[in-house]
């Protein structure tokens, strides 16, 4: 089981190493748990607990560390790793044993590694991974040999296989004899240590593999000066249209099967209250949510493929030269782009950014890349309000074009703000960007199904607690106060009485009441308009299930609509976020400003937008 | 020379790294080590950053973190 902190009685075992060698996927393999696991390094960046039952009947905790390249700490992450395996943090044990992780395809530089853990003083089983890769490119490494020179039990392993695990599950039950300790060289000298690293390797006959072939020819496609960006784009214009294409069929099996569930349901139960509550509140609300999981799923696997394939690491070289002119560098490019699927992941992973200001710089822009929450209430309004019309031939419509502009409408405003922080309060000499490429790798389908299915967990989670709540609480307020036992109007109730007292602050948007409740709503977070949109329409409905765009095309003008559109692309409408930006920071200065200034632009480009389109 | 000269496809030893010490200390942590051979995988289609094979590996710098890598040319550019 997951856990925050670890149990005094259980012996704590860490995994540690490089960046990007597969420690979680040895951890995910020892504990059965699913820690993210991707090809780039600076994937894992907090710790990770996880239980694991030995054959004895002993319970130990594994902790998943993230990479660290030295035990000077460069980042936040590796501050992290360093602090667990010395034993000084407040929440982990010091750890009994420990696992370095390394990778066997490159032996003899990541050999210079072992010295910092096996000073420790930790008993330490050195795991050589990628023996797979190794193979298969010709090398091989005698564990044995390496054991004996380095003066500690290794093991070689491949880790995405499950090859090797036996040798790690008998080295955290006690049961391998460590060989006879060597001298090792001084830490502090880097060629000293790179030297005896080399020597090792020399001395027990490491076979260095042939090189990574196929990453080469991958690389003089995808980073060719014209191939190369226009292979991207016809990838990206791909993805936006079938998030419209694609997902429609799967949309409307889903959207049938709550309309016919909820007809049902709507047959078979007693008048009651409750009744009320279940189909209006839950189904109409939650389920015109659920309605934008098929989308939200071709988006996951897109990234996943970035992601797993190493080309993530490419884009973020490719990607270096613009964020140069704003003062960032390529590093920030990866949080930002995983801030397309969901900001708090990648407020997170700014963790890995040496650069204090450059750091601060990217948490505070990252909620403006366009979320997947974003994209369900994108979808709606683009759906409802713009003409399907072939631009490129079939292949990319009308449709997408206004989606993909409104991910470049958030990237401009992410990178403006971010060049304004940089040219001002977060001014700084820049630390070198500095990254180190992984060979490509063929995503495996059962991490981009794991993948998918974990999405489409969260997003349930999400739909059965934040929307399920709000919609609830607006269930009881539009149903309030009763009139001669009756409820009221919806224009009289307790929740339209608030939507009409912010209609004077939004009616220069082309907003009115109704759309007034959503955006407060909506602050739990974004998904949450369309569900509230879906309980208001449903109640007032005379028929059970209501078209929700046809119902927008008449309470929305064009403008307005774009308006929505700019507001939802600005506004910093997820309390996930601003608790995730708090405890980052470490304080509620910056959430706040953030907040606000999310706020401002959010109002003004809506007001802009209004203006212009009506 | 620095390593900012190095032509994609060719390759030298690094000599020096006139750089401040942390990162000089997380450059040779890569592998840019004096003696150690270097060679010009290619560049990023805008020129720049340029991805060096160092020790087993690729890793990408910016020109103006490579112009302060002295280097001596061991072989001329292929191709
Ligand atoms: N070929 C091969 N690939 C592997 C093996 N183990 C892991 N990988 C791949 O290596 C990449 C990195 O794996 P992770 O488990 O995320 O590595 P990590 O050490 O946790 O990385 P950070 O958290 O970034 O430090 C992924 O693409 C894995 O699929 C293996 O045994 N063989
Ligand atoms: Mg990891």
């Amino acid at each position: 089981m997951a856990a925050a902190t670890t149990t005094s009685s259980r012996r704590v075992v860490a995994l540690c190493g490089p960046p990007n060698v597969g420690k979680s996927t040895l951890f995910n393999q020892l504990t059965g748990l699913r820690q993210k696991v991707a090809n780039y390094p600076g994937v894992t960046v907090e710790k990770k607990i996880g239980g694991m039952k030995l054959c004895s009947g002993e319970e130990i905790d594994l902790v998943d560390l993230p990479g660290a390249c030295s035990l000077d700490p460069q980042s936040e992450d590796e501050r992290i790793a360093v602090e667990v395996l010395s034993g000084r943090n407040a929440t982990v044990a010091k750890p009994a044993a420990a696992i370095l992780m390394l990778d066997s395809t490159n032996l003899a530089r990541h050999l210079s590694h072992a010295p910092g853990v096996l000073e420790l003083g930790i008993p330490t089983l050195v795991v050589l991974n990628m023996a797979d890769e190794l193979a298969s490119r010709g090398g091989a490494v005698s564990a044995a040999a390496v054991a004996a020179e380095i003066g500690a039990p290794t093991a070689t392993v491949s880790a995405r296989r499950g090859g090797g695990m036996d040798e790690v599950r008998k080295f955290i039950e006690g049961a391998v004899v460590p060989p006879k300790p060597v001298q090792l060289p001084v830490l502090q000298d880097v060629p000293a240590v790179r030297k005896w690293a080399g020597g090792v390797a020399q001395r027990c006959g490491y076979a260095a593999p042939g090189p990574p072939q196929w990453s080469r020819r991958l690389d003089r496609i995808f980073l060719h000066p014209l191939a190369g960006p226009l292979i991207f784009l016809a990838v990206v214009l791909a993805v936006f249209q079938s998030i419209f294409t694609l997902a429609v069929p799967l949309m409307d099996g889903v959207d049938a099967a709550i309309a016919t569930s909820g007809a049902w349901l709507g047959a078979v139960l007693p008048e009651t209250a409750f009744k009320g509550l279940l189909i209006d509140g839950v189904w109409g609300g939650v389920g015109s949510v659920i309605v934008f999981l098929p989308q939200i799923l071709i988006l996951f696997l897109f990234i996943g493929i970035l992601e797993d394939s190493g080309y993530l690491a490419r884009a973020a070289v490719i990607a270096d030269r613009s964020m140069r002119l704003v003062g960032l560098q390529g590093k920030s490019f990866i949080p930002l782009l995983s801030a397309y699927a969901c900001a708090v992941p990648a407020i997170m992973a700014v963790r890995t950014i040496e650069n204090k200001r450059d750091r601060m710089a990217t948490l505070l822009v990252a909620p403006l890349m366009t979320c997947s929450a974003r994209l369900p209430v994108y979808a709606l309004l683009i759906a409802a309000f713009v003409p399907e019309r072939p631009l490129l031939g079939p292949l990319f419509g009308t449709r997408a074009a206004v989606l993909l502009g409104l991910y470049a409408v958030g990237f401009a405003a992410a990178v403006l703000t971010a060049w304004l922080l940089k040219s001002t309060i977060l001014r700084s000499v820049s630390t070198p960007f500095m990254l180190e490429l992984p060979p490509y790798r063929l995503p495996t389908l059962r991490s981009l199904a794991y993948r998918l299915i974990d999405r489409s967990k969260i997003f349930l989670r999400r739909a059965g607690t934040v929307i399920l709540a709000t919609t609830i609480v607006l269930w009881v307020l539009a149903g309030l106060p009763r009139e001669n036992g009756e409820p009221p109007e919806i224009a009289d109730s307790y929740a339209g009485s608030i939507g009409k007292a912010i209609e004077p602050v939004i009616e220069p948007l082309g907003f009115n009441w109704k759309i007034g409740i959503g955006l407060i709503t909506s602050l739990a977070a974004r998904e949450v308009i369309i569900g509230t949109l879906g309980t208001i329409y449903g109640m007032e409905a005379d028929e059970d299930s209501v078209e929700l765009q046809a119902v927008l095309r008449s309470e929305l003008s064009f403008g307005a609509s774009i308006a929505l559109m700019m507001f939802f692309a600005f506004a910093l409408q997820c309390m996930s976020t601003v608790a995730i930006v708090r405890r980052e920071t470490g304080g509620w200065k910056w959430p706040a400003v953030q907040f606000l200034y999310m706020a401002f632009l959010a109002y003004a480009a809506a007001w802009i937008a209004y203006q212009w389109f009506d | 020379m620095s390593l900012a000269d190095l032509q994609p496809g060719a390759l030298a030893v690094i000599e020096a790294l006139h750089l401040a010490e942390t990162d000089a200390h997380r450059l040779m942590i890569l592998g840019f080590i004096p003696d150690t051979t270097v060679g010009c995988a290619g560049r990023s289609p805008l020129g720049d950053p340029v991805i060096y094979r160092i020790d087993g590996s690729e890793v990408a710098l910016r020109r103006e973190t490579a112009r302060h890598i002295a280097i001596r040319i061991e072989s001329p550019p292929a191709g």
